[in-house]
């Protein structure tokens, strides 16, 4: 399966200068032009990925996160959601990178096999870092207005965690 | 919305970082993040670039056109005002397929490239499109057919079954997707009524 994966991408690359050549593309100049755009784009993502990354380290490291997790945990007991799994859930729409050592965290203490432990992933592997996709995607062009996207957007996110626990539930009968 | 989001979560920090004595983790948190950005925005700014270079010249030979014919039946409910043949709809469906095949790689640089062909067709500047919100929103809705690298941590992690999740996985993703598509496109229908 990872081979399959790993030819993926020389695949498409492949794919794409060969079958352009056939065509009788310019190949080189088109890369540099695409290319070009591409640069402007990096510039312009820059600044929002900033914004969001600085804010989220804050609030993590300040101590907020916790009480926020310390908050919400007796809410998760009483609807009979893994108390385990809050920390990770709230974490989850913010932060990829700190979602991922959450997740590992997790995994070595109860286990990948776990109901958590299989939860966790679950929701890892259907859901994004939506506030880093947001600032980014509408950081590249721009926009400042999101209009109704947060809202959906994290509507989704709190779908995908029910969901999940829900998912794993019925699938692995516990 | 995110303009207060954001608010609330510097104010918060230095608030509680106050109170609970921890301020000076805060301050060092703030430069801690801003000099991630820049680590985070060097790691993937050569991929930007060559995938915006690559799919230069996929759409020079026409082969972004088989790409998009391909999922047209799904990007044909989500983007009815979208022309089919506009550089937009072409971007947009590199961007899914490659999400679909879990190139988390090249589907950011296409997805921002086809950020950029929808800001073309934008008439207010600065403000999303309907278009752009559930092109987003979609991609803050991961979906892919093999989540390799969950997988892979699993296994390093001593998982008697790795892939045990990817049916819970796509489940949850088509449940999640799906809920995201409906409400954005809610939204965007009873747009200046209130919700």
């Amino acid at each position: 399966m990872t081979k399959i994966s790993a030819l993926c991408v020389p695949a498409m690359i492949f794919l794409i200068v060969v079958y352009a050549l056939y065509k009788k593309v310019n190949v080189y100049e088109a890369f540099i032009e695409g290319a070009m755009d591409g640069v402007k784009t990096v510039f312009s993502i820059f600044a929002p990925i900033l914004a969001i990354l600085v804010a989220i380290n804050m609030f993590k490291k300040s101590g907020a996160m916790d009480m926020l997790t310390a908050l919400i945990t007796p809410f998760a007991r009483l609807i009979s959601f893994p108390t385990e799994m809050v920390p990770f859930a709230l974490l989850r729409p913010i932060s990829g990178s700190g979602s991922l050592a959450l997740a590992t965290d997790i995994f070595k203490t109860y286990g990948t096999d776990s109901f958590v432990g299989r939860a966790v992933s679950t929701l890892m592997g259907s859901t994004e870092t939506t506030f880093y996709t947001l600032s980014v995607y509408f950081g590249a062009v721009k926009i400042h207005n999101m209009r109704h996207s947060v809202k959906c957007a994290l509507i989704a996110d709190i779908v995908g965690i029910f969901v999940s626990v829900a998912v794993c539930r019925l699938v692995f009968k516990c | 919305m995110i303009n207060y989001i954001w608010a609330f979560l510097v104010a918060v920090s230095v608030i509680t970082g106050i109170l609970t004595g921890n301020i000076d983790s805060v301050t060092s948190a703030a430069f801690e993040g801003a000099n991630s950005a820049v680590t985070t925005v060097l790691s993937f700014a050569g991929a930007v670039v060559m995938w915006c270079g690559m799919l230069k010249i996929a759409e020079k030979s026409g082969l972004t056109r088989a790409f998009t014919a391909v999922i047209r039946p799904i990007t044909g409910i989500l983007f009815p005002k979208l022309d089919k043949n506009s550089p937009a709809i072409s971007a947009i469906s590199m961007n899914m397929i490659a999400n679909i095949l879990g190139l988390a790689n090249a589907a950011t640089p296409l997805g921002l490239k086809a950020m950029t062909e929808l800001e073309k067709l934008n008439s207010k500047k600065g403000t999303a499109s309907d278009e752009m919100c559930m092109f987003v929103v979609l991609n803050t809705a991961s979906i892919q057919i093999i989540p390799s690298t969950l997988i892979a941590i699993r296994a390093s992690l001593g998982s008697q079954n790795p892939a045990e999740i990817i049916v819970p996985v796509w489940i949850t993703s088509i449940i999640t997707a799906f809920c995201a598509c409906a409400v954005t496109r809610l939204y965007s229908c009873s747009d200046g009524r209130r919700l």
